[in-house]
């Protein structure tokens, strides 16, 4: 194992581009699958007859699939029928379709958890269907999902590194470069990934918490 | 149109990494299982030194990305001189993995017990051993067969990380069905269902459970 090897400055700043990279498509990720999974959400709460059947099907067969099957599909499948995306937006796609599926699950169990009676209160005061939605369910839905939406986002982070299937550049495709230099880079290399992906997660568990206990 | 020759040509294929895949998943399942109850005691435990190392570890893992966990069995443990099949090293890193998700999943269970319970089962006369068998154990079970539930489908669908490694598994086959048909988009439909063949039922297992369970309490 050869430590000083491994850390010389300029991998650690080969492993910290690569990082940014995986931030990005998680940033990305996370911004469009929670929108998307508010929408689903919502619609499959809304019980709209047909389309919470159509969204629920689809949600249960994305959320029941490996997300490494969804990147080999995006990336090697979906050229085959016309569309074409860089390695960059076929990881985004991926995740996205995904995380959606994950997180509209969650919106749903959240929505679930306001007391019916609270809807009705709602309406009967004047307030319309939508008007309910979105002063009365939402915002408290919204606030118990909290936790478990933060645990998503961590897992998220963590699932971007199956993006190294289609060599994106991000953290883990730049370990693995290191890794070829020198065989001995390989555990110290890990190690230093392990850290940096640690921390940002460990973090944003932190911060999940305090928020948990803020709101119970 | 979806061509099925795809599927019957290559059965055999699909059905060898559907076989391992399956043993991945329950290997892996009862290896996670032993080790996540240890850690889980670990942590409850008044003993200082285990509980530190347990929440280092359930921390640790949590937080780390599990194809870095099946990369240090497959290309860090050769870097020490030791070799495993990856077949092996996949399921040993899906095992070490899962087993921190699941400790956390009994460590919540045995929590959710409110804590009056053992104070009353205590001053009722019941030993600590008692106790927890007779009126902890039996309640924290309830809430975490629904979780534990879902570790397990989390499990099969992460077992398709065999496939970045040779593992032979169902992902792997499907890869190479894929590069020897150029059917690429068929391929992948196919070994979807094949997932969804294992993940399917056992999540509708997984819901019932939950709707049993949540009027039994």
């Amino acid at each position: 194992m050869d430590f000083i090897g491994a850390y010389a400055p300029s991998h650690l700043t080969f492993l910290l581009e690569g990082f940014w990279v995986t931030l990005q498509v998680a940033f990305l990720s996370i911004v469009l699958s929670f929108s998307i999974a508010i929408i689903v959400g919502v619609l499959r709460y809304a019980k709209i007859p047909g389309v919470s059947q159509v969204l629920g099907t689809i949600v249960e067969l994305v959320r029941n699939l490996p997300l490494l099957l969804i990147i080999f599909f995006t990336y090697f499948a979906l050229p085959e029928v016309g569309i074409k995306l860089d390695k960059f937006w076929a990881a985004v796609l991926a995740l996205v379709i995904f995380e959606a599926a994950m997180l509209s699950e969650i919106v749903r169990s959240g929505l679930n958890s306001v007391e019916k009676g609270q809807i009705e209160a709602a309406r009967s005061s004047g307030l319309n269907y939508v008007q309910t939605l979105w002063h009365v369910v939402l915002p408290q839905a919204l606030r118990r999902m909290v936790p478990p939406i933060v645990s998503q986002f961590i897992s998220l982070l963590k699932d971007t590194s199956l993006a190294v299937v289609i060599a994106l550049p991000e953290l883990m495709n730049h370990a693995q470069i290191i890794n070829g230099r020198n065989v001995n880079y390989v555990i110290p290399t890990f190690l230093m990934v392990a850290v940096m992906y640690f921390v940002v997660n460990y973090a944003l568990s932190v911060v999940s918490k305090r928020l948990e206990n803020k709101h119970a | 149109m979806i061509d099925f020759s795809i599927l019957f040509d290559h059965m055999d294929m699909y059905l060898e990494g559907f076989w391992n895949t399956l043993q991945a998943s329950l290997l892996a399942l009862v290896g996670s299982f032993a080790l996540g109850t240890l850690f889980a005691i670990f942590r409850i435990s008044p003993i200082r030194p285990l509980k530190w190392i347990a929440t280092a570890y359930v921390e640790f893992v949590r937080n780390i990305p599990l194809i870095l966990v099946v990369f240090l069995f497959f290309v860090g443990l050769p870097a020490m001189g030791i070799v495993l099949e990856p077949f092996i090293a996949g399921t040993l890193g899906l095992t070490v993995y899962t087993a921190a998700f699941i400790a956390e999943t009994i460590r919540a269970g045995i929590l959710a017990i409110p804590k009056g319970q053992t104070e009353a089962a205590r001053s009722s006369g019941l030993t600590y051993g008692q106790t927890m068998r007779y009126i902890i154990l039996p309640q924290a079970i309830k809430v975490v067969i629904p979780p534990m539930g879902n570790q397990f489908i989390n499990l099969v669908k992460n077992s398709s990380v065999l496939g970045v490694i040779a593992g032979l598994d169902l992902m792997y086959f499907g890869d190479l069905i894929a590069a020897d048909t150029f059917v690429t988009f068929d391929v992948y439909i196919f070994v979807a269902v094949f997932y969804l063949i294992l993940t399917l039922p056992l999540s509708a297992f997984v819901s019932y459970l939950e709707r049993r369970l949540a009027g039994s309490r």
